[in-house]
Order: C-alpha cells, then structure tokens, then sequence
C-alpha cells in the first residue's frame, strides 16, 4: 500500500514538474478563466439579474472549462514520446497511474479556483470574505468529482484523433450530477444564507464524488487496453 | 534457448489480433539467463506487438508469457524485472535526462536513485547532457537517455526495439556493451533490430519473423552471417 501512494505521488510530481516547466496549460487557463469572466461581465445587464443570481453560475462555467483543459493535459503530456509506455510497463499499478493523474489534475483546478473565485467577486463585487471557507469547501468536493472523471476520460480520449474534441463531449454530461449540486451550494451561500442551507446539496456533491471516484478507479484499468 | 521452467522469458503459442488482422501468430520461444535471441523481420512484421506484449503493455488475443514462472501481465514484481528499450524513447521532453532517469528509477523502487540515474547516464556517455531538457536533444542522444531508462534498475529481462537507431559509432559501442555487460551478469535479452550485423553480434540466438509468426529460430553458433543476411534481405524485398 506504501507503494502505492509513493507511485502516485511520484507520477502527480513528475506531472506538476512538467506544467511547471511548460506552464502552457496553466497559463492557457487563468487567461481563458479571466477573459470568460470579462465578456460574462460586459454581457451581464445589471438591472435584470443580481450579481449574486449570476455569480455562481459563471464561476462555474469557469470552472467547468478551464479544468478541462488541465484533464487534457493529464494524458497529453504521455503522448509525444509514448512516455505512457514506460508508466504501462513500469511496477507502478494502473490505479496509483491513475490516482497520481488526478491529484496532478486536481492541483490545477484547485489552482485555477484560487485565481477565479477573488476575480469574480471582485468583477461582480461579492463580499466573499465571510463565506470563502465554506466556498473554498465546496470548490473542493466539486474539484474532486471533476478530476476523477476528467481524468477518466483524459486517458480515453487521448489515443484519438480528436482528443481536444472527444475529452469535453465525452466528460461533460458526467460534470453535470457535480456542477449542479456544487452550483446551487455556492448560490446558497454567495446570498448569504447560512451554511446549513446548502447541507443537502453538499451530500449530494458528496455522493457524486463518492460514486465518481469509486468507478472511474474501477474503469480507468480498461481505458489503457488497445 | 531455454526450453524448460529457468527461462526468464518464455511464451507459448503467443497470438495478438488487431480486429481481422493477426499482427502475432502463434509464437512460442523462450529466453534463458544469459542469452539473447535478436529477431528480424520486415516492417509489420510483428516483432514491436511481441515486445509489448512480452513486457505486459499489451494483452494477448490468445496464447501465454511467463517472465520467469509468472504468467504475464503478472504484477507489480513481474514488471520491475523488465527494462524496456522502444523505438519512441518513452521520455518526457519537458523534463531533463537526469530527471527522466530518476523518475524511472524511483517507479522501480531502485535505492540510491540519484546515483543509480548518474551511474546509468554515465554509462551512456550522456552525463554531460544530463541537465539539459530533453526536447533540446538530438535523437540519438535521446536513445541514449532512453536506454539509461530501461536499465537503471538492473533489469533481469530487456525488451529491445531498434535500440541502435539514431546512435552514432560512440553510441552504439556503448549500447553494445551495456548490454553485453547485463548479458554476462545474467540477464535475458530480446532484442528486435533490422540491421543483422548489430543484432548477430550480441545474440546467442536469433530468429526471422513474417507476417506474425517466427519462420527460422536458430543458435548463433549455428548461423552463418552472410547467408542470414541474404535470407533476411529476400524476404524484405519479397514483402516491399
């Protein structure tokens, strides 16, 4: 078991090296987070939706897409060189492969929430002060759902032509069961109710990760078979 | 070559499909300690799908591999016997030679992994390219680096797929006798290579392969190198 997680943390180190050294998908990101943030400002009519009814929906717009481009870079990195070879053929089992994958992942998302949530409050001139842990909370659980399956179909889809295109079709439909109870949670709280509020949705968010993570564990073995 | 249970690498009617096409027909050898049998054969012929199977990357359709007296894909301890030598250097451009090594190393739960790596580097006359990234580096160098990957950890069997291509004279003498050296410690090797004169000159074995299945399997001693030249030739030029 100790060796499990040491692959695993060695694969996500090696990963987070490599954006590190490249920062091309990171950079791709934050500019995509900053400028989704600017256009759903200059389209947003103040006087008809309240910065607190649109807010969490473009955080999570955000979210959703920015992370996507990190999930394709999980796999993407393994391609050029066939470097996913020497993983495959190497002691490290293809779940601590895919566990060292999705904490890399995660990282970036975590990362990109760190730079969009201040942003958005900051555009849409939300008090977050109060309600930033819970809502770094929230970010959290839905970030773990989103990586488990992003990372899922990161390694299905990059074997194909059409990787940039299959990744977000096929990942999408499986972010909804996350996004939307990680939506109405951040909407509860962002209108400053009270935390226990968004208890029933945070459960929901729960059993999704739960459910997600348990089964992409389970799938991710058989995205590796040609 | 081995024929018994002390093979390190043995397979039996070994058989891969990709959809209607048999890219590995019914291939049975075996390797034993010390050796190593040098396949040839025309492109397509299958040689690259039996190495990847031999090092538990790819499933076979039908038929069996043991590394030792365990049927592949085996586990975690199967895998860190074998050292895998392809013709895509499995590195990582962004990361430098020295960082790809140890990387590897550590997966192989190697200790000393740092030293390891240089030791490995060393032996690959790339020391002094070992903090440059990798995408800075020629093709041959990164064969170089490629093949310090795959024997870092001292690897009882070495799965090799063209593992001379891209090397220069001081590289592939060091190839040569990076592999001569794991072969006289004992380990096995499998190596797959179109030039005859190279590949004749580490095996103790060698066999042609076609269309999937090994049509000559033969002893070294037994060979004659020019008339296993022609016959290899004749059957490149009778599959162009």
């Amino acid at each position: 078991m100790r060796e499990f997680f040491r692959d695993a943390w060695l694969i996500a180190r090696k990963d987070l090296a490599i954006e590190f050294r490249t920062r091309s998908a990171f950079f791709s990101a934050v500019v995509f987070s900053l400028l989704a943030i600017v256009i759903f400002y200059f389209a947003w009519d103040a006087t008809a939706v309240a910065a607190i009814d649109l807010a969490p929906g473009v955080l999570w717009v955000i979210f959703t897409f920015s992370g996507l481009l990190g999930m394709h870079r999980s796999f993407g990195v393994e391609q050029p060189d066939r470097a996913i070879d020497g993983l495959l053929a190497s002691p490290a089992a293809r779940e601590s492969i895919f566990l060292g994958k999705a904490i890399a992942s995660l990282v970036f998302v975590l990362a990109i929430q760190a730079i969009a949530i201040p942003a958005v409050g900051l555009f849409y001139n939300l008090p977050l002060g109060d309600v930033a842990a819970p809502l770094a909370g929230i970010a959290f659980l839905a970030a773990i759902g989103l990586v488990a399956v992003g990372t899922l179909f990161s390694a299905m889809a990059v074997n194909t032509r059409l990787a940039e295109l299959l990744l977000p079709m096929l990942a999408l439909p499986f972010f909804v069961p996350i996004v939307i109870p990680a939506a109405q949670a951040t909407a509860k709280l962002m209108s400053g109710r009270p935390v226990g509020d968004a208890v029933a949705w945070l459960k929901l968010l729960i059993a999704f990760d739960l459910v997600f993570i348990v089964a992409c564990t389970l799938a991710y073995p058989f995205t590796l078979e040609e | 070559m081995q024929s018994g249970g002390g093979a390190v690498v043995a397979t039996e009617n070994l058989t891969r499909n990709f959809g209607p096409r048999r890219a590995v027909d019914d291939v049975t050898v075996a390797v034993g300690a010390g050796e190593a049998l040098a396949i040839f054969g025309p492109n397509g012929a299958g040689k690259t799908t039996l190495l990847r199977m031999l090092g538990g990357i790819l499933r076979p359709s039908s038929g069996r591999a043991r590394i030792g007296d365990v049927y592949m894909p085996g586990g975690s301890e199967v895998r860190r016997r074998i050292g895998i030598v392809s013709h895509h250097s499995l590195l990582y451009d962004a990361l430098t030679p020295r960082e790809n090594v140890e990387f590897a190393a550590r997966l192989y739960g190697v200790s000393n992994a740092r030293e390891k790596a240089e030791r490995a580097l060393s032996a690959m006359q790339i020391l002094d390219r070992a903090d440059t990234p990798v995408r800075s580096l020629s093709r041959g160098m990164k064969q170089r680096v490629s093949v310090a990957r795959a024997t870092v950890h001292d690897p009882e069997l070495v799965l090799a797929d063209e593992p001379f291509t891209g090397l220069d004279v001081i590289g592939s003498k060091a190839l040569s006798a990076l592999l001569t050296d794991l072969k006289a410690r004992g380990a096995a090797l499998v190596l797959v290579t179109h030039n005859v004169d190279e590949g004749l000159s580490l095996a103790t074995h060698a066999a042609i392969m076609n269309r999937g299945r090994l049509v000559r399997t033969e002893p070294r001693s037994e060979i004659d190198s020019a008339g296993f030249a022609r016959q290899y030739e004749e059957l490149v030029a009778s599959n162009a």
